[in-house]
């Protein structure tokens, strides 16, 4: 046994409801008319929302369709809908999430579903794009690296919202999406506000007028359902926030 | 509609929003203080009816809620129902035709007394 430091504060914790040996889960199948199937899936230590997925998949139900890739919250791609709220599944430990023992698995909310739970992701990626999501290079490989001191504001801005994954989680939160298909979304315009921020982007204004109107960054109502879920801990409301000040100050120097 | 139009809209509806918040601060105020010395509406507007700075504080006050409002139940019919934007825009303008013609009329209606 080691020897009891007197700062060593740690106990077992009181271990009120002990872990269950199987978890009831319901997963969505089918198209935008399927409906949820239950499974029973052994509780293990450590499990991973994903990991029931991939049990029911491999052991139980080999037809069921979902996405995923780096399982370690790189790749955005196994963000679903578990029990009521986005999440990555893959950094989700099942002891974070089921409610005695039940587990509810559905596709993100916001998109078509394609089967169980995959969704079609082209909306997203394509307002991404649309909210010039793309970089656009002032120099060539040839010309010496951009020099951005670590102090500078707008590196700042660009670095809060730089780590985003693609996931869709903000997307599936956001109710303006829901309400107006139209709307870019929390992912798109948060990409597009690190590019606007970006000293190397030439795109300028241009940017400005994709991301302004109604179905840009003045739709969002600033009620942080987005980066109330990003898993990343980003807040594309703060990004929108800032888009909508330069989309002001742009629109009033009839730069639009 | 362009963007452009779009996001003068939205300034227009922020800055309405501001003027606003100061026209009802002032007006509920000066209500608040009127009435202490226990005078009823009818007197208040016997003492000042016609008062030409009055009539024109109440003058902004319309205009500002003839922007600010049917902007934003432009907003609002663009989230919540299927009608089309041109539908919507024609529905907003004419909410905006109402109140300033509603708002105007008692504005002069006001100045009319000649009380003050
Ligand atoms: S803050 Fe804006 S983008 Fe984020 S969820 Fe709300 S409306 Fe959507
Ligand atoms: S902003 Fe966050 S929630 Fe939205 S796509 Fe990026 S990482 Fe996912
Ligand atoms: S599998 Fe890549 S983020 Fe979850």
């Amino acid at each position: 046994m080691h020897k009891e430091h007197p700062w060593n504060t740690f106990k077992e914790p009181f271990i009120l409801n002990p872990m269950p040996k199987m978890l009831a889960v319901k997963i969505w199948r089918g198209g935008e008319d399927g409906r949820f199937q239950s499974y029973d899936v052994p509780r293990l230590e450590n499990q991973t929302v994903l990991d029931v997925v991939t049990y029911v998949q491999r052991k139980l139900d080999p037809g069921l369709s979902y996405r995923f890739a780096c399982r370690v919250g790189m790749c955005g791609s196994c963000a679903m809908t578990v029990n009521g709220t986005p999440r990555w599944t893959c950094r989700t430990h099942v002891s974070r999430v089921a409610e005695d023992g039940q587990l509810q698995i559905a596709p993100l909310r916001n998109l078509p579903v394609i089967k169980d739970l995959t969704v079609d992701m082209r909306d997203f990626f394509d307002k991404l794009a649309k909210a010039g999501g793309a970089f656009q290079a002032t120099k060539t490989r040839t010309d010496d690296f951009a020099k951005i001191p670590p102090s500078d504001p707008r590196r700042h801005h660009a670095d809060a919202g730089i780590e985003c994954i693609g996931c869709a989680v903000c997307y599936a939160a956001c109710d303006v999406v829901a309400w107006k298909p139209g709307y870019l979304g929390p992912a798109a315009l948060n990409r597009a506000w690190t590019l606007v921020n970006d000293a190397r982007d030439g795109m300028g204004d241009k940017r400005l007028s994709m991301v302004a109107g109604d179905d840009g960054c003045l739709a969002c109502h600033s009620q942080q359902g987005c980066q109330e879920h990003c898993p990343m801990g980003l807040s594309p409301t703060a990004a929108i926030a800032g888009l909508k000040r330069a989309v002001s100050v742009a629109a009033l120097k009839s730069k639009l | 509609m362009n963007e452009v139009v779009q996001t003068r809209l939205w300034l227009a509806q922020r800055i309405s929003a501001v003027v606003l918040a100061v026209c009802v601060g002032i007006h509920l105020a000066g209500i608040i203080i009127a009435v202490q010395g226990g005078l009823s509406a009818a007197e208040i507007i016997g003492r000042v009816g016609g008062s030409g700075v009055l009539a024109a504080f109440y003058g902004v006050f319309v205009l500002a809620c003839a922007v600010h409002a049917p902007i934003g139940l432009r907003a609002v019919l663009a989230e919540m129902t299927d009608i089309k934007p041109v539908s919507i825009n024609g529905i907003a303008s004419a909410f905006a035709a109402v109140i300033l013609l509603m708002g105007m009329q008692a504005v002069l209606g006001f100045l009319g007394l000649g009380g003050g």
